[in-house]
């Protein structure tokens, strides 16, 4: 057992009597050994983080507290020892990662501060040589020009260059242990590759132990040694990444298995039709980026730069794209609700481009949008029946036909008709994003505009959404244009695939060809970068 | 860079003071014309009456017989020559009367800013960390029946507590006249003058930013940030002092920077409360004897207080907070 960094035995967590379970961890026993990656993976309210914030003793008290087990660390008990030994562990010997790098950091005090004072607490160093640890640390993590990020703000940073600064901060002292709570999940996917390869790069030349949270398992082939599966708050399995990802024992594992979406793209038919519902050609969107708070020089921001492209009736296209490549603003463009500069938007071979509003509606139905976030886009004070009739009762059903309607639509997405009734925030998330469905479909559309509908959700959850818009675009001869930053849940739905970056569009092509043979360095970046990737080429 | 940039955006600011400050003038101007009456009727009526003849003669020596915007045309005109007009009632000229009552405003608002901002800080950081014991039960009541007393009461109650029977304070003015103080005598003097007006006028922000306080620590103390400190090995009082305590401080600086203008306000009622001469109740007279020049002057010189002080708080915001960028 000398191999042993950390070892939880029997670990429970109450939660408050109003939530829905008990425990939010109950009795879980698990160990992380010396220099070993270990992958806790579940869905979301698995206690998986609540289990990695009660090793530090984060948890948020006295709602949610530690009401039994041991937590042995280095010879004590984190569970027992003195609140001053707490602190030389915290930051000394377990350093933590949190999932939303922007959110961790304080927003009003400098990078080089907030490293400097985790080594300020714990040594005697003078300031100095704290200041030349520092800049080591950013170059141990690749940060650029670390004279630059030692002065700025958070804010001043991107994504993946913040999360590298919490990794330096980590990594300060030298810890037994480091604590890392999704730390890519916020992330893009060339960004998320990058961490995890620096993660897995920093853990080899330290040799420090990591225990990595996280729900997919893609991240899990991509860097696990072990891997303990989590399921409302109990432990399901644990073994070796190989023996979990390749011969899982209990169902619930090889549920969540099966569930990530594979890499090789399903087969679909290759023959277009002549009519394409939506039609393209060069169109240009451009914010004038505001220089200063009352004007100034102002420069142009090309968000989509001259983008051509077709949905052919009855297909699914996917738009793939990063953050910031204007995938969503080229959205927003065909549903009306920007203002293209240039550029033609033929939809059912009707020029929709620069109409008004009032012009616009007679067109509002053939379009209609799913949205990312399930939780902000169904209005809570309305009930799911009102959600979903309110579209054809402005077209002039009558409300009774109307409710009906929705009662027929809530059982073709999956759901209990007597849901009409019921308010939104009583659904799950992937209950919410097949309201969100239903919605769209009861204005009857010809297209479905998916704006990335299932990056909000559980990766199970994920499955079950992706099969039901398959599903009903067949039934209902959609066609649907599907945005998403995730190749794999593109390789899911759809026959074509358009890749964006910067405005432009770099590579499209047919679904299987781009997997099998990309064109363009993104592309092939993008597809490098997807997370397991070699043990997406299983079977 | 960010000095230039920040010395850019004051200069625009203040270039775009000027037309609002306009529209202040000629939207009083044209507000006060809809009032019955003017300065010849008010004449007229306190020498107990007069032949309409007689006002007509006054209204034509005074320049109110005049079609309103040949009246508005003038006083803009005599603006511009940084000429505020005569106050026929206290035969003065309104610019000295102004920038005389204006310091005994400046020097209330100030000390009341002081006051409310600083003990209401203090009063919210220190419920916060005592969250849900009585201390903290104390700091919140209090608060709260502060914050919904009158102000003219709180005014009385302090006079009558302070002042008549225990005779710490003096009732009311700025300064004892007849002793003729000089030097640091003079400030001493002043200074016992402004604690029951200050007090007053105080007490209500004071509870308005302890409340405020209170509220945005407890927020900003759930946050992923402070977890992260924690996790680093700060103790408590690191994280408050270091962490919580700036971020907190933002939404109140905010609000204060908006109820400035309402300070004014309540000056007024402070002001005839205690006699304290200053604009407010310079307004307050003003206002009665239907001396619009004067008045037009008091609208005049707050609008500009009000825009400069706001431009002081935008300024103090940029400082604190660097995710605010001003120019280009």
């Amino acid at each position: 057992m000398s191999d042993m960094v950390l070892s939880i035995q029997n670990l429970k967590v109450d939660l408050p009597v109003w939530s829905d379970r008990a425990h939010a961890v109950d009795d879980v026993s698990i160990s992380v050994r010396e220099k070993e990656i270990l992958c806790i993976v579940g869905e979301s309210g698995s206690g998986k983080s609540i289990m990695a914030k009660s090793i530090l003793r984060l948890l948020p008290e006295p709602h949610v507290r530690v009401s039994g087990g041991s937590i042995m660390f280095e010879g004590n008990d984190l569970l027992d020892v003195a609140d001053e030994h707490m602190r030389f562990v915290r930051g000394g010997r377990i350093s933590m990662i949190f999932q939303e790098p922007m959110a961790a950091l304080n927003p009003l005090m400098r990078i080089g501060r907030q490293i400097d004072e985790i080594i300020e607490v714990h040594t005697s160093l003078t300031a100095s040589k704290r200041r030349e640890k520092v800049i080591a640390l950013f170059d141990d993590v690749r940060l650029p020009e670390p004279e630059r990020i030692l002065t700025s703000y958070p804010h001043e940073l991107s994504g993946g260059q913040r999360q590298r600064v919490m990794i330096a901060m980590a990594l300060a002292l030298e810890p037994a242990l480091i604590i890392a709570d999704e730390p890519t999940t916020a992330l893009d996917v060339t960004t998320q590759a990058q961490i995890l390869h620096l993660m897995k790069d920093i853990q080899r030349r330290h040799g420090t132990s990591i225990l990595f949270i996280t729900h997919d398992f893609g991240v899990v082939a991509e860097i696990a040694d072990r891997v303990a599966v989590m399921r409302y708050g109990k432990l399901v399995e644990t073994g070796t990444v190989n023996e979990v990802l390749s011969s899982p024992t209990q169902d619930y594992t090889k549920a969540l298995v099966a569930a990530v979406p594979s890499m090789t793209p399903r087969h679909r038919p290759s023959e277009r039709p002549e009519n394409s519902i939506l039609v393209i050609n060069n169109l240009v969107k451009t914010y004038a980026a505001r220089g200063g708070v009352f004007g100034g020089k102002s420069k142009a921001v090309h968000a989509v730069a001259g983008v051509s492209l077709k949905v052919p009736n009855g297909h699914s296209l996917a738009l793939v794209g990063e953050s910031g490549s204007g995938k969503s603003t080229l959205a927003r463009c065909i549903v009306g609700l920007e203002q293209s500069n240039s550029g033609e938007i033929l939809l059912d071979d009707i020029n929709i481009a620069g109409l008004s509003r009032t012009e616009l509606r007679p067109y509002r139905n053939t379009v209609q949008m799913v949205f990312q976030d399930p939780f902000s886009s169904l209005n809570p004070r309305q009930k799911v029946g009102d959600i979903i009739s309110l579209g054809p009762m402005l077209k002039g059903t009558k409300k009774d036909k109307a409710w009906e309607d929705a009662r027929d639509l809530l059982c073709l997405v999956g759901l209990d008709p007597k849901a009409v009734e019921r308010y939104p925030h009583e659904f799950s998330g992937g209950q919410r994003q097949r309201i969100g469905i239903a919605r769209a479909i009861a204005m009857k559309p010809k297209l479905i505009i998916a704006d990335e509908p299932v990056s909000a959700l559980d990766v199970s959850v994920q499955k079950q959404v992706l099969e039901l818009l398959d599903d009903l675009r067949k039934s209902l001869s959609l066609s649907m244009l599907f945005i998403t930053h995730d190749l794999r849940v593109a390789a899911h739905v759809c026959e074509e695939i358009v890749v964006m970056r910067n405005g432009v569009l770099v590579e499209q092509g047919a679904t299987a060809n781009i997997f099998s043979n990309p064109q363009h360095e993104y592309t092939k970046a993008l597809l490098a970068a997807v997370p397991g990737e070699g043990w997406q080429q299983r079977s | 860079m960010q000095s230039g940039r920040l010395l850019k955006y004051i200069a625009i600011r203040l270039l775009q003071a000027v037309p609002v400050i306009f529209g202040v003038i000629v939207l009083c101007f044209l507000m006060l014309q809809l009032a019955p009456g003017d300065l010849a009727t008010v004449l007229a009526g306190e020498s107990g009456g007069a032949s309409e003849a007689y006002i007509a003669e006054l209204q034509a020596r005074y320049g109110l017989d005049k079609p309103v915007l040949v009246q508005l045309g003038y006083y803009i005109k005599n603006i511009m020559m940084f000429d505020l007009g005569f106050s026929f009632r206290h035969s003065a000229n309104i610019s000295e009367l102004l920038a005389e009552r204006m310091l005994a405003t400046l020097l209330l608002m100030g000390s009341t800013l002081v006051l409310s901002l600083g003990l209401g800080v203090l009063a919210g950081l220190l419920a916060s960390l005592w969250v849900g014991t009585w201390k903290d039960h104390v700091i919140s009541i209090v608060a709260i029946i502060a914050y919904a007393t009158p102000l003219f009461w709180v005014g009385l109650m302090l006079i009558l507590a302070f002042s008549i029977k225990l005779d710490w304070f003096p009732t009311s003015g700025m300064e004892d006249v007849v002793q003729f103080y000089e030097g640091w005598d003079r400030v001493v003097d002043i200074a016992r003058h402004l604690v029951l007006p200050a007090i007053t006028l105080s007490l209500f922000y004071l509870a308005l930013y302890a409340r405020l306080m209170r509220a945005t620590m407890l927020e900003q103390r759930g946050l992923d940030y402070v977890t992260t400190a924690r996790a680093k090995g700060l103790n408590e009082r690191q994280i408050t002092v270091r962490h919580v305590l700036r971020n907190a401080l933002l939404p109140v600086v905010t609000m204060a920077g908006v109820q400035i203008g309402g300070l004014l306000g309540g000056s007024v009622v402070v002001e005839s409360v205690f006699a304290w001469p200053g604009i407010g109740q310079l307004a307050f007279e003003a206002l009665f004897s239907r001396d619009y020049n004067l008045l037009l002057g008091i609208f005049l010189i707050s609008a500009i207080l009000v825009v400069v002080i706001n431009l002081i708080v935008d300024v103090i915001y940029v400082l604190l907070d660097p995710r605010i960028r001003v120019g280009s």
